[in-house]
Order: C-alpha cells, then structure tokens, then sequence
C-alpha cells in the first residue's frame, strides 16, 4: 500500500463507514444466535465485540464476513450488501482470520502463503508478509510441525497477503501463551496503524482494553452496551471497585447510600461495591460496617475493567 | 524447489494437492504400493500349472482293488487312493476326492434298497461310481473314470482322437485380474483420493477459510481432477508394468486407448468422490458412504470374476453400475486389442455418471 493510499484511507477514516448492521437476527433452531443487533464500525476503527463463548459473536462475524447469511436486517460492509453483485470480487477488499481454522498440514509455511497470495489480484509478495509476520525462521517449516502461536501468526498473515481494507479476527489469541499473544498483537497494531479497519472478537477483556477502539458488550446474542472501553467503564461500572467480604450484621441498604457508590452487587457473604473513588468511598464503608458490627475478614480495591462491566449487566461472570 | 513467482490460482492449487498428497505416506502406499503387492499376489496364487490330477478312491475292499486302480491310473489326469469306505465317505462330503468306485453303493448312505435288489439278484453292474453331480471336478472324473474303466476292460476306441494343448497369454487368469485392478485401483483412489481430502478440509474449516478468500470455487474442485490426473499415469501404468514384466499380460488395443478410458474412468469416480465428499462433515460418515457406494461394485463389477455368473436379471443393472462400464472397457483395450469406439455404451455409462456427480455434488456443495 502506497503512502499516499494510507493518508486517502486516513481522511476516509474520519467519515466513512466500514460496517453497518441493522436488525440483524440470526437463529439456528431454538437458538437465537444473534438477536437483533445494530452496529456501525468506522472506517480506520477497532471495533471489539466482546461476550462469552456462545454469545453470538463468531455468528455475527460470519454474517459481515459474508459466510452466514442472516435471516433478517441488513448487513454493509464498505457500502457493499453480500448477494448483491459479485461477491468473489468483494473479497479482495476484506480479509478474514477463522476461529480454530487448521491449514493444510503438509505443506509449509512458504507454500501455504504463496497459495493463499494466489488467490488475490493485488497484495504484497510472499516475503514480505513472511517478514512482516516474523515468520523467516520458520517458513519452509510444514504447518503441523508449528507452535499454536506459529499457527495463529501464520493465519494472520495469510489474511494479511492481500491489501485488505478490513481485516476480521474471531478470537485471534485464544489458548496463546502471553508472549505469543503479543506478538499477534503487534501484527493487529501493525495493520491499524496503517489504517486499517479491524473487527475483532473476543473474551479477553484485556485484549480488547489493549486493541479496540470501541467494544460492544454482546450476550445472548444481543448487544448490551457499546462504547470506548474506557468510557463504558466509566459509564457502566465507575471509576472503581471495591470488593470485602463481610459476616452479615449490616444493613445492605445503607451500603448503596453511601456517597460515591453507583452500585452494589453480591452474595453469600462477599460485595463488590461500584464507586467514584475507592480512596473517598473507603473510610465511609468501614466506618458503616462498623458501626453495624459487620464482622470484616477481607477488603481491597482495584481500578474497574470491563470484565466488572460484563458482570455488571448480566450479573455472571465473563469467564466460569 | 521453491519457485517464488505466484502463478494462477488453479496451477498454486493444484501444486499444492499433488504435494499434499505425495507428503501423506499412507496415501502413497494405497495409490502406488499396494496395487503391485495385490497383483503379485494374486498373480503368485493363480499363476498357470499343469492341471491337477483328480483323485479318486477306490474301495479297498474290493478283491480286484489294485487291478481297478492300476487301470484308472492308466487314464488321462487322475490319480487313483485305496481307502476304506469309512475313510472314502467322509473324503468324499468334503471334496478331498472327486468319486470313489466300489462293488458296494451303501458306502456313503444306507438308502440305496433298488440297487442293493439289483445286486442280490446278479443284475447289478460291475462298479458303482459314487459322486455328487453338482461337483464340476466330480463329473470329469465321472467321464475319465468311464473312459480308464472301459479301455482297461478291452473296449477298442472306433474313431482315434489326438490332443493337442494350447495355453496362451490372454486367457489366463492374471489376465483378466490386470485390467479389473486397473479399473479398481481407479475407483478407490479416486474416490477416496478425492473425497476424504474434501471432508478432511471441511472438519478442520479450511473449506471455510478458501471461501472467505476470492478464490474460485470451481478451482478447488478442478485442482482435485488435474491433481487426480497426475497421479493416474502411475496408477495405471505401474499395475500395467507389472502385469506386463512379471506375467507377461500384454496390452493388445492402443496405449492412446488405454489413457482415454483411464482418463474418463478417473474423472468418473472423482466426481462421485466429490459428490459423497459435498455435504458429509465427519470423516466417519464419508467413510460409510464410500463404503456403501463401492463395497457392491468390487463384487459386482467383474473386478475379480465375470459378473455373468450372476442371475440374468441382474446383468443390466450391473452393467449400468460404472465400475462394471469401466472394467469392460478396460477389457476390451487391454485383452481384447478392440478400439476403444467398440466400447461406446460403456464410456456413455461413465461420462452419464460423471455429469451427474459432478452437477449434483456443485449443486449441493457445503463450503461449511
């Protein structure tokens, strides 16, 4: 890709739309799969959907990936409606990464990427993509013989060997050591910073802290908040937690008037506060406890993430 | 090895099968091994041998036993066993021997009350020969033993015979085996060649992962017949090889003929590959598919025996059924020396399939 092409893309960032889903329903049998869901992804973004296994994420990539078709709303991405004109020729713009695709075996790294770039009018050179992936040590390696974070980056560059416009991840990092998931990372931060759009799945709060714009909080195969992920912190959750455990002997009630706390969550003898500000909110909490001769046997606090988002509007935890 | 220029997707795809499969060593040894050994052995176990003399027992019983013997050895291709009755009887039910010969009809069963009548009055014959009609050895030695018996006995022959003995390659079994292994070997390489490859892809989503890319459909599928192609040339000439340089099976019709029909054979079963290949998502239902579809034609399709020993109503179907359209026509190349438009209605029978695999199979086609 050209400079000049990066800036174009660049501007386009700033006002086009990548991806828009409207109304989108998506149901297997008894299984609502995706449930209606409205989205708009900007060009140039990183949009994270983020949600549990089984919460519709793979599903509703597949439908903007153009290899599930919906069963009702409508799906665009860059202006484009799949089934309406030539598909085959659309996909030269998009690039997508599967979650637990296994290439072929017997062939080797080289060769798996020459297929892949064969498929493409335009693109970078085998080389090149095998440099820029990390992949030079390993390339006439057969793909069985591959580490999984070999594996992963592998895939990632035979989406990567044409010049995509958006690039889709389903669960990128999934079962990589940390140092693997790095580098997939460095790959992702690669691309976006050339400005490319990026749709991105996973259930790794941290990942989509670390990569994404924006994040969509998905369960049940519908869309429960959506926003930056600081920001649905802060809107969600709040600035903190704080999170004791405490014999009963207190009223519950006085707890959610405390100044400073946005909401109270708990059972069986443990609470997770919502707040401002653990450093104002603290003394208050103790004080209370103790005046309600609440046993304390532990306390502490931490910045709010979005796993606290998570469990916050659905009340279950992200990862069981 | 590695050639760095990208060339069109079909050549990339098909190099890509043809390594893929050369890499996968069990694959090589069902395509190139294992129809040599099948054709040395079955060439081992029905090589040509002066036929076997047939054994006969006589009654050992009887006063004039070693004369009767000496005059049935005297006959053309038997060889005469003095045994006891017991001994005869039970030989006899399990096809050691062919006949046995005795004064006494009861040796085997109690039942015989007209000829012991016929005896007990002096009007019985001279020997009984006990032996089961539905036996084909049986009713040789029937006419031998007749013949060794009366000549022994003076009769004079009114009209003189000679033998005169022909064994040719071309009749022999291991040349009818050649070309069914031919024929064989193509169905199940191409079958399975093809579609457990497409089922394999499919269970590990990498069907998945060439749709999403803008590759042709239709060139995946076509980089499994160009790649068949390519194996075909061994296929068939190694089995052809070897039947010509160990048993001297000789190909009669045109080397140019022999490579049509392998052509449209290999395309043939390619295409019902794919099509058992289209929607199964488990290798283990692929497998019973292949099962099903190619277990009846190995025993129908004249691979290892004629199929007109079947019942009469049954000739069409299985000459309907394409192994049976392709081991004729192979035939007809290999034993026959006929041109291959001698065999116009078997290479209909196979482009007939051909077409409709392959139209059904694109039809129904799971890329997921």
């Amino acid at each position: 890709m050209g400079n000049e092409a990066i800036k174009n893309l660049g501007a386009q960032a700033q006002a086009g739309t990548a991806i828009r889903c409207r109304e989108v329903k998506k149901y297997f049998e008894a299984v609502k799969a995706v449930d209606g869901v409205d989205l708009e992804v900007k060009l140039g973004e990183c949009f994270g959907l983020l949600g549990p296994n089984g919460a519709g994420k793979t599903t509703l990539v597949e439908v903007m990936e153009g290899l599930t078709r919906q069963d009702r709303g409508t799906v665009e991405v860059l202006g484009y409606q799949w089934g309406s004109g030539d598909d085959r020729a659309f996909r030269e713009r998009i690039a997508v990464q599967l979650q637990e695709t296994q290439l072929a075996d017997k062939l080797t790294v080289y060769e798996t990427l020459k297929l892949f770039r064969s498929f493409y009018r335009r693109g970078r050179s085998v080389e090149e993509i095998i440099a820029r992936a990390g992949l030079e040590e390993k390339q006439k390696e057969r793909v069985y013989k591959l580490s999984g974070g070999t594996k992963q980056r592998l895939a990632l560059a035979c989406a990567l060997v044409s010049e995509p416009e958006i690039l889709f991840l389903d669960e990128p990092t999934t079962g990589l050591d940390p140092q693997a998931r790095n580098h997939v990372w460095q790959i992702v931060d690669e691309f976006k910073a050339q400005g490319g759009t990026i749709m991105l799945t996973t259930h790794y709060m941290e990942e989509a802290a670390r990569l994404c714009d924006r994040v969509a909080i998905m369960d049940h195969g519908k869309i429960l908040a959506l926003g930056g992920p600081a920001e649905l912190v802060e809107r969600i959750v709040g600035h903190e937690v704080i999170e004791f455990s405490a014999a009963e002997g207190f009223d519950r009630n006085l707890l959610e008037h405390l100044p400073g706390v946005k909401g109270v969550s708990g059972k069986n003898g443990g609470y997770l506060l919502r707040v401002a500000s653990a450093k104002e909110t603290l003394p208050l909490l103790l004080a209370t406890l103790e005046k309600g001769e609440a046993r304390l046997n532990r306390v502490s606090s931490r910045p709010a993430t979005l796993e606290d988002v998570f469990m916050t509007l659905t009340g279950a935890a992200l990862h069981d | 090895m590695i050639s760095k220029k990208i060339r069109h997707p079909l050549v990339e795809m098909t190099v890509a099968r043809l390594k893929e499969t050369i890499r996968e060593p069990e694959a090589m040894f069902w395509i190139f091994v294992f129809p040599i050994l099948f054709a040395i052995g079955l060439g081992i176990a029905f090589r040509d041998r002066p036929p076997e003399k047939l054994p006969v027992a006589i009654d050992q019983r009887m006063s004039d036993a070693a004369k009767v013997s000496q005059m049935i050895a005297a006959g053309s291709n038997l060889k005469p066993v003095l045994i006891s009755p017991a001994q005869a009887g039970q030989n006899l039910r399990t096809g050691k021997i062919a006949l046995v010969v005795s004064h006494d009809p009861k040796i085997i069963s109690a039942k015989n009350n007209a000829a012991d009548a016929l005896k007990a009055n002096g009007l019985g014959p001279d020997f009984f020969l006990i032996f089961d009609p539905t036996r084909p050895e049986s009713q040789l030695a029937r006419l031998a033993v007749s013949d060794a018996l009366q000549a022994g006995a003076g009769r004079k022959d009114s009209i003189s015979l000679q033998d005169e003995k022909v064994t040719e390659p071309g009749s022999r079994y291991i040349d009818y085996l050649i070309p069914g292994l031919v024929g064989m070997n193509l169905m199940g390489s191409g079958m399975w060649g093809v579609g457990f490859a497409i089922v394999f892809a499919r269970t590990r989503k990498l069907l998945k992962r060439y749709a999403a890319t803008p590759m042709r459909r239709s060139h995946y599928l076509l980089a499994f017949m160009f790649s068949r192609l390519m194996f075909l040339v061994w296929e068939v000439g190694m089995v052809v090889a070897c039947g010509w340089i160990f048993f001297n099976v000789k190909v009669y019709g045109s080397i140019l003929d022999l490579i049509l029909i392998s052509i449209i054979g290999s395309m043939t079963f390619a295409g019902m590959g794919l099509l058992v290949a289209s929607r199964a998502t488990t290798i283990e239902a692929a497998s019973g598919w292949m099962n099903f579809i190619m277990l009846p034609m190995y025993l129908l399709s004249g691979g290892f025996f004629s199929y007109t020993r079947f019942p009469a109503f049954l000739i069409p179907f299985i000459r309907a059924l394409p192994l049976t359209a392709l081991n004729d026509a192979m035939r007809a190349v290999i034993n026959e020396g006929l041109p291959l438009f001698h065999s116009w209605l078997e290479i209909l029978v196979l482009i007939a399939w051909a077409l409709v695999s392959f139209t059904v199979a694109l039809k129904i086609f799971r890329w997921q």
